[in-house]
């Protein structure tokens, strides 16, 4: 057995080391958000809310330019891929927990969690096969359908332990008054798992709104706005991560600060997202 | 008052009778499972439509020969092979993963066993909401701030340092543009940290607290009773959660391809530029004019499919073999 004072010593080195890499690591996590902050808040303007971009000569001449059609763009394709997943997330969320002992579960499940796993430019491949050659070209519903690919697993999880949540007897007494089974479901459990099903589908919306590769080649991007309003499906449509991505690796100094605008909005948007999200949460829980 | 019973109000009511019986639930459930198998197909559809899509590229160059060959060259030759990104997805993958496992793991115990109450949810916070920032916005953050930095304080001193002392070692550093390989990872494993934080986090706080007491009872250090009674109890969840942080950073794909300098050779060198097989996939496929470049990008895709479903199901595994509780959640 070693001495107390040497096992002391070593405890207190791993102390130091420990925090040592704590803070070593969290300083450039930090700074990632400083600078998104500060260089970000510069190039939010008015403008930046009701222009549309054009072309790269508008803002090299100085003229006000914004992403208005990126931000519409955005809000488009996720409330499209929520309202296409919606349906099979919850479906699936309440086979998984309304019927525990069904044979499709445990399969359900390994691929629901398959599907989580798998890459999003992935999920956009399949968008572009399922919906942009056959259609011959890109579209917002190309963008919906792949965003929808991101967020059904999550929705089917969430859902799954939003009702997981409600108490069995309270089933029980629906039952118990002569309710069938579905009906249980439907009136009793799912209102009650209210909060739990919102902070599911907001945590899906962050994480869709956030996604820029399966992006590129389903809604493809665009630098105005369409010219009627069907064109927000049936036309290429531009999104903030994607916009931000050609923002960045483009030439032109005016459309880079634009590029730190477009991640400072993104952000907020994802960290709205995710306070509502807990605010739902705890809500829950208290 | 009564209503009459009406032909119309006679068939409600059967109607009604039907679906609040067995009827109802039958058709309930095959809602439901209907609704369910399709998402068992989406997975399903993935793989046969990558595979499909793919396959035009697997018969020209062979599964094997497609896998092997390093040469990918959409102008001229119209050949293609995907090693080039194959090696680049796992090296950079696995050098994130190596470097920051440690670093996750030590700000996971930190939380856990060390931080005062209100630190901990302030870092916990904090962590997670850096695990939420869109990839984009990191690679935006990499192409601004990072690069140049790491030009500016690493690459071009040891260059310069090289040019002078030991010019052989020139051949392997490559060139120090800033875009490549090393910073790719470097990002790579800043943002896989969070994740590998987040459930290693997760799993510590599952272990029960008597655990940790009986530790303290026998006399054990700080330390000691991580070392003997947390870490061996979390284990199998650290293990899995690294294992899914490694899925991450297998698919992480826009970070990557803004910063990686996308070079569709096999990575020789240290700073030099690279690929990984999300990244190639971005930057090809709006340009991809030739059939056969578009089918050999799909089977890319189809390869990347295969990768991350290999490292995802071993989580699974990995969580349910080394679970002190077999597999079932504490």
């Amino acid at each position: 057995m070693k001495s107390l004072q040497s096992r002391y010593r070593v405890q207190r080195a791993v102390k130091l080391f420990i925090v040592v890499n704590t803070v070593c690591v969290l300083v450039p996590l930090f700074l990632i958000l400083y600078h998104v902050f500060t260089n970000g808040i510069g190039a939010v303007t008015m403008a930046f809310f009701t222009e549309e971009l054009g072309s790269p000569t508008r803002a090299m001449r100085g003229e006000p330019t914004g992403l208005v059609h990126t931000i519409i763009g955005t809000f488009v394709l996720d409330f499209t891929a929520l309202i296409i997943s919606l349906p099979f997330g919850l479906g699936a969320g309440m086979l998984l927990s309304e019927y525990p002992d069904h044979p499709l579960n445990a399969f359900l499940r390994i691929m629901t969690d398959t599907l989580n796993g798998m890459p999003a430019v992935l999920k956009g491949l399949l968008a572009w096969a399922l919906v942009v050659k056959p259609m011959g070209g890109f579209s917002g519903i190309a963008g919906g359908v792949a965003l929808a690919f991101v967020m059904l697993p999550i929705l089917a999880r969430s859902t799954e332990s939003a009702l997981m949540n409600i108490p069995w007897s309270i089933r029980e007494a629906g039952l118990a008054i002569g309710l069938p089974r579905w009906r249980v479901v439907l009136s009793v459990v799912m209102p009650a798992s209210k909060s739990g099903l919102v902070t599911g589908g907001l945590i899906a919306f962050a994480r869709a709104a956030g996604e820029a590769a399966p992006l590129l080649f389903t809604s493809f991007g665009n630098n105005y706005l369409p010219n009627r309003w069907t064109g927000w499906f049936f036309g290429p449509v531009d999104s903030l991560p994607q916009r931000l991505y050609s923002l960045a690796i483009s030439p032109y100094k005016a459309w880079h600060e634009m590029g730190w605008a477009a991640g400072l909005v993104l952000i907020v948007l994802v960290m709205l997202s995710f306070a509502v999200a807990k605010f739902f949460a705890r809500e829950r829980t208290s | 008052m009564q209503p009459k019973d009406t032909a119309p109000m006679k068939t409600m009511k059967t109607l009604k009778k039907y679906v609040y019986g067995s009827l109802g639930d039958t058709l309930f459930l095959w809602t439901i499972v209907a609704l369910s198998i399709t998402i068992i197909a989406c997975t399903i559809v993935m793989a046969f439509t990558l595979y499909g899509d793919g396959a035009p590229a697997f018969r020209e160059f062979g599964f094997l020969g497609f896998l092997k060959s390093n040469i990918w060259d959409p102008g001229s030759r119209i050949q293609f092979g995907a090693a080039p990104f194959i090696v680049g997805t796992l090296v950079t993958s696995i050098v994130s993963l190596l470097i920051s496992f440690i670093p996750a793991l030590s700000i996971a115990i930190f939380t856990t066993e060390y931080a005062p109450r209100w630190l901990q949810s302030l870092i916990d916070n904090f962590v997670n909401l850096i695990a939420a920032i869109p990839s984009v916005i990191i690679g935006l953050w990499g192409i601004f701030v990072f690069v140049p930095w790491m030009r500016e304080n690493v690459y071009m001193p040891v260059y310069m340092w090289s040019v002078e002392s030991a010019p052989q070692l020139l051949a392997i550093l490559g060139n120090p543009i800033g875009y490549g390989m090393t910073t790719a990872t470097i990002i790579l494993a800043l943002m896989i940290l969070p994740y590998t934080t987040v459930l290693a986090a997760h799993a510590m706080m599952k272990v029960p607290k008597e655990q940790r007491e009986a530790a303290y009872a026998l006399g054990a250090t700080k330390w000691e009773v991580i070392r003997m009674a947390v870490i061996p109890y979390a284990r199998a969840g650290i293990l899995a959660g690294s294992m899914l942080s490694f899925g991450r950073a297998i698919g992480e794909t826009m970070a990557v391809a803004m910063l990686i300098g996308n070079k569709n050779t096999l990575p020789f060198t240290i700073f030099g530029a690279g690929s990984t097989m999300p990244s190639v996939i971005v930057n090809e496929f709006r340009e991809a004019v030739e059939n056969m470049h578009l089918s050999s990008l799909m089977a890319v895709g189809f390869q990347l499919f295969i990768i991350s479903l290999a490292v995802n199901l071993l989580a699974a595994y990995i969580q349910n073999k080394f679970s002190v509780t077999g597999g079932q959640s504490a």
